[in-house]
């Protein structure tokens, strides 16, 4: 019988620890299938964030090198310039990336070092327990905007993937989501190609995942699904916001 | 051997591109600039030398955390507020056992204090510095010629137990030139099995701090403690001088030893008996050899530029012996010997008086 479906060998074979609906466990096996589908498992680092994907080394079956918060970009740009026939890539969640970890964010996309970030989007602090991130919507309740996100009080959701395309030093960006099966196969192919622009020595490059967190939103994860088209993706529009293949 | 004329920044720099150092990232203050535009200037000149100007500290402690996972002898510098701002990344690389040189030219503090020679980070420095039980290795050059060869020594300290090594100086320190002649660097000893480079065709591997389990977490604070014990018992260094007949040791170390040394010879002629112990590793702190020397002195003037912080240390090696005087001077002053040797003769004439009665 022919095998058609089965784990990435570039997973481990572990039980995410995630919880019911969320697009973390949807992410990993995406980059992993990439991974094994590029061949590139022997050469792949990762470099997991604090936040709910400071496991993620429990799970990938590749190195791993764990981040201080926020920091990954700057860990990332260290093993890379040591590195460079590797590919390094940062996962990171959206406090960690666009709150604490902003300047390491923008800076190594501003050098334009040749790193992958994957960027999970979950307009919250997963881990932590649901407070404001800096993507929290506006008029979305945290357990720190409990009222919902007031501009006035808390300012507005930061859109990290348009202001980075604003830099010269990264080459391709592209929001894209894992709620649907469609979105999925979206995401799956914006990872390839980010990964197979690294390999080509293009430059920075990153993928935004709006990533559906049903326990920290209060919703079933069908809703928390439906939630990212109808809602979230007004704020976060999907779709390529920056492609400029060309040594960079 | 070439005996070159040398500014101590400059001297940091070229002993760690010698010592096989091929990673730096560094942001401007003052007064440690001449370093990080010595590498910015050399390090590229190296093949697979690279030189990054971090957007902040945080950043370069971090990208030294990467390159230093990567295999890469690694080295940061800063002055005291940036050393404060790289703690973070210093714990995590003491948490992951990641070998790397952190450089502080301190100056004044607390805050921005100012851009003057100071020992004002001395606890900071020898306590682990940021959150957890840990510590690193503190060398204290106190000429050009010993920052050049503490420098070399840093990095292989620091791959002999995979853990971070600070040198810390001072502006003075940092800012004055001395001959020097640089050492033989010694063949870099560092199983590639620490290095993450991809699974390759083997097993993965992954490198972290974060350790949920109570008992697990217990396990590794010991496992680190072990070798902080195995540090103490084995790196200890001290230099010692004009002791054997002292009635008076002073203890300093930098700056303030150079200070002494030129106040003890004063003394000296005056007709003191007044000797020197000056710590070269502050942590580990030889206070092995303080204690052996309360047997034969019962004075000692521990003499820093700060308010006495290394002060503790000496009380903790002497343990109620003898009787322990301090002056400093903080904030960036920088006291003369003639200064320091009215304070020897305060503390001598009182202790021979005293004796007399």
């Amino acid at each position: 019988m022919k095998k058609v479906f089965g784990k990435p060998e570039s997973l481990k074979d572990a039980i995410f620890h995630y919880c019911a609906g969320c697009g973390h466990s949807i992410t990993h096996r995406l980059i992993a299938e990439v991974i094994d589908e590029m061949g590139i498992r022997d050469i792949a680092i990762g470099i997991p964030p604090a936040g709910c994907a400071v496991l993620a080394y429990n799970y990938f079956d590749i190195d791993m090198l764990e981040a201080p918060h926020g920091r990954g970009c700057a860990v990332a740009t260290g093993m890379k310039r040591t590195l460079p026939d590797k590919l390094i890539f940062s996962y990171q969640g959206d406090g960690d990336l666009a709150a604490i970890g902003t300047a390491e964010t923008f800076h190594a996309a501003n050098r334009g070092e040749n790193i992958t970030v994957i960027f999970i989007n979950n307009a919250v602090y997963g881990m932590t327990g649901g407070q404001m991130a800096p993507t929290t919507l506006l008029g979305q309740a945290s357990t720190t905007s409990p009222p919902g996100r007031n501009a006035i009080l808390d300012g507005y959701p930061v859109r990290m993937s348009e202001i980075l395309a604003l830099l010269e030093g990264t080459k391709y960006i592209e929001r894209c989501a894992v709620n649907t099966p469609a979105n999925i196969i979206r995401t799956r192919r914006a990872i390839k190609k980010a990964f197979q622009y690294q390999m080509d020595d293009v430059g920075f490059t990153m993928v935004e995942v709006l990533s559906q967190c049903p326990t920290n939103w209060k919703m079933t994860p069908i809703d928390a699904c439906k939630w990212i088209d109808e809602v979230m993706a007004l704020s976060f529009p999907p779709g390529v916001i920056k492609d400029i293949k060309g040594k960079g | 051997m070439n005996k070159i004329l040398i500014q101590g920044n400059h001297v940091i720099g070229e002993a760690a591109i010698r010592a096989g150092c091929r990673f730096y990232a560094g942001y401007p203050i003052t007064p440690q600039n001449e370093l990080t535009e010595y590498m910015a200037e050399n390090i590229r000149k190296v093949e697979g030398g690279t030189f990054i100007q971090a957007e902040s500290e945080i950043a370069a402690i971090n990208m030294i955390l990467g390159a230093s996972a990567a295999g890469a002898r690694a080295m940061t510098s800063s002055s005291s507020p940036g050393i404060s701002l790289k703690q973070e990344g210093i714990s995590s690389m003491a948490a992951d056992e990641l070998p790397g040189v952190i450089v502080n030219i301190m100056r004044g503090g607390p805050g921005l204090g100012n851009i003057l020679p100071s020992q004002g980070d001395y606890y900071q420095a020898t306590r682990g510095g940021g959150h957890g039980d840990y510590r690193t290795i503190v060398l204290a050059p106190d000429s050009v010629q010993e920052l050049a060869d503490l420098t070399m020594d840093a990095f292989d300290l620091a791959d002999k137990y995979r853990n971070p090594v600070l040198i810390l100086a001072d502006g003075m320190i940092g800012q004055m030139m001395e001959p020097v002649v640089f050492g033989e660097p010694r063949p870099r000893k560092y199983d590639e099995s620490y290095v993450l480079k991809g699974a390759g065709k083997g097993r993965s591997r992954f490198i972290r701090g974060l350790i949920l389990d109570a008992l697990k977490m217990e396990e590794h604070n010991w496992k680190l403690h072990r070798k902080y014990q195995a540090i103490e018992q084995r790196e200890k260094r001290c230099e010692i001088s004009r002791t054997e007949d002292a009635d008076l040791l002073i203890i300093a170390y930098g700056t303030a030893a150079r200070i002494a040394k030129g106040a003890i010879k004063r003394s000296r002629e005056a007709g003191m008996k007044v000797g020197l112990i000056r710590p070269i590793t502050l942590w580990p702190f030889p206070d092995h050899v303080i204690r052996e020397f309360s047997d034969k002195v019962e004075n000692f003037l521990v003499f820093e530029m700060n308010t006495g912080q290394m002060l503790d240390d000496v009380k903790l090696a002497l343990n109620g012996r003898g009787h322990v005087h301090f002056y400093g001077r903080p904030g960036g002053v920088v006291p003369t010997p003639v200064e320091l040797a009215k304070v020897i003769a305060h503390h001598y004439n009182n202790n021979r008086s005293l004796d007399e009665d």
